[in-house]
């Protein structure tokens, strides 16, 4: 049933915005000009595309981010059931949660959560 | 408590006497797509009016106070002046990831506004996996920001997008893990057996210590996460004109605007329902007349009330802070809120496991 629900909920997302820009093609004006279809960077005429290579300390960010949310799911099942799983549960979870507070401080240690 | 189940059962019996069922069950279906677009419309109207009130007061302004009494219609008319603005079309964006892009973040934001339980017995979407559907679905939206970015082929779109994509997949982490810490407590991902276990004590008493910290830390990363307040690095308007959405113009621009204001109610709704009790009435124990009283009060102006007031709490932050820089940034996730977070998640394990909780 919920995921039936799901489905509905996905096309209200998708009605919502088609049907606004619909009515905005139906009401709104429009009217061609050659610099208006210009990128708009502050009145200075655009150099280059903006499609190139880019600063790396993002992708830093990405790959510590991936690490960390693989971890997220992995905890979350452990959390649900962590009342019937008592102290051997704990102890593990610990453990797992150590290492990858290792892999933390390693990018610490390296610098990578400097922003240069 | 009045239980809208009883609204919602009615209506299904009286279709299915008068139609048969696959056809009660798509006029259900429209039902209840209608009833989410009204409520995410109405929504985002009173969070905009509410949001420019607030924000002069903070000023010394008087606001919005032309349109109707008090300017209660000036998003209305806003609106409409959106509609009927010029949508223009830029040379040399990547068309199709540029119309995309508005869908993704509107549909991440509608995604997760189905599952909020505003009251007793009126959710659309109750998962088993509640609180992991709401954190993989609104993590879509950087998705469509990232986009709508990358399509423009404008630098100032480029560097909104990208520091907007680096804020908010590290701001998410603590989000995640400070409602992992609830999910300890609470025992279960489900929304509605969340809400359920707090009908003597919301989760925030319940958890003392654990759940104090888990609140503030949910606060500043769920804030991070709308892209608001000080941490509106990716449209900061001094520096990247409107960053992610510069190239967007009339309605193609308010679906993001329509977004960040949703994003805003909907994480004051999900800190709401996972550390206040979503729509449950405040109880003490022992004092039986006051928790009767307490019990008249509809369980929709409980959950209205409550998301409310930590959507002020986000207001007030925004207004009251200058923004930061993006070193400081991710300083203050990757440094502080991330090893805060997991030494919290640690303890509150401890807590549950040792039933140290109320």
């Amino acid at each position: 049933m919920s995921s039936a629900f799901l489905v509905v909920v996905l096309l209200t997302a998708i009605v919502l915005v088609a049907g606004a820009l619909v009515i905005a093609y139906l009401i709104a004006p429009r009217s061609y000009n050659e610099q208006k279809g210009e990128s708009y960077e502050c009145g200075i005429p655009t150099r280059g595309t903006s499609w190139m290579q880019f600063k790396v300390g993002y992708y830093l960010f990405a790959i510590l981010f991936l690490m960390f949310d693989v971890e997220t799911v992995f905890l979350f099942p452990w959390a649900v059931i962590v009342k019937s799983l008592g102290v051997s549960g704990l102890v593990s979870v610990f453990v797992f949660v150590f290492i990858l507070t290792l892999g933390l401080a390693y990018a610490w240690k390296k610098g990578a959560l400097e922003w240069k | 408590m009045f239980d809208f189940a009883i609204i919602t059962d009615w209506i299904d019996q009286t279709l299915k006497t008068f139609l048969p069922e696959g056809w009660a069950f798509f006029f259900e279906c429209v039902l209840i797509a209608l009833a989410l677009l009204t409520a995410y419309a109405v929504l985002a109207m009173i969070l905009i009016y509410v949001e420019r009130k607030i924000c002069a007061l903070f000023q010394c302004r008087l606001g919005p106070n032309r349109v109707g009494p008090f300017g209660v219609f000036q998003t209305v008319a806003d609106t409409l002046k959106m509609l009927i603005k010029e949508l223009i079309p830029i040379n040399s964006v990547d068309r199709v990831l540029f119309f995309v892009a508005p869908f993704i973040v509107i549909a991440a934001s509608v995604l997760s506004f189905g599952a909020i339980p505003f009251g007793n017995g009126l959710q659309v979407l109750d998962f088993n996996i509640g609180i992991f559907y709401m954190i993989a679905v609104s993590s879509l939206g950087v998705l469509g920001i990232m986009l709508a970015g990358w399509s423009s082929n404008n630098k100032y779109s480029m560097i909104g997008a990208m520091r907007s994509g680096a804020q908010m997949i590290s701001y998410e982490l603590s989000v995640g893990m400070s409602l992992m810490t609830m999910v300890l407590l609470a025992g279960s991902l489900q929304l509605s057996e969340i809400i359920a276990a707090q009908a003597d004590t919301w989760l925030i008493f319940q958890g003392h210590i654990p759940a104090l910290i888990a609140f503030v830390v949910y606060l500043v990363a769920g804030h991070a996460e709308t892209n608001r307040g000080p941490f509106d690095l990716p449209e900061a308007e001094s520096e990247l004109t409107a960053g992610y959405h510069t190239e967007y113009s009339g309605i193609q621009f308010g679906f993001f605007y329509l977004a960040e204001y949703l994003n805003m109610f909907i994480v004051a709704a999900i800190a709401t329902t996972v550390f206040l009790g979503g729509w449950m009435p405040f109880h003490v124990s022992g004092w039986d007349g006051f928790n009767q009283i307490m019990d008249y009060i509809p369980s929709v102006l409980w959950f209205l009330g409550k998301t409310f007031f930590v959507v002020f709490l986000s207001l007030w932050i925004r207004w009251s802070f200058p923004r930061l820089r993006i070193d400081q940034l991710l300083k203050l996730e990757w440094k502080y809120l991330l090893p805060l977070n997991l030494l919290n998640l640690l303890l509150m394990a401890l807590v549950v496991v040792f039933e140290l909780h109320f």
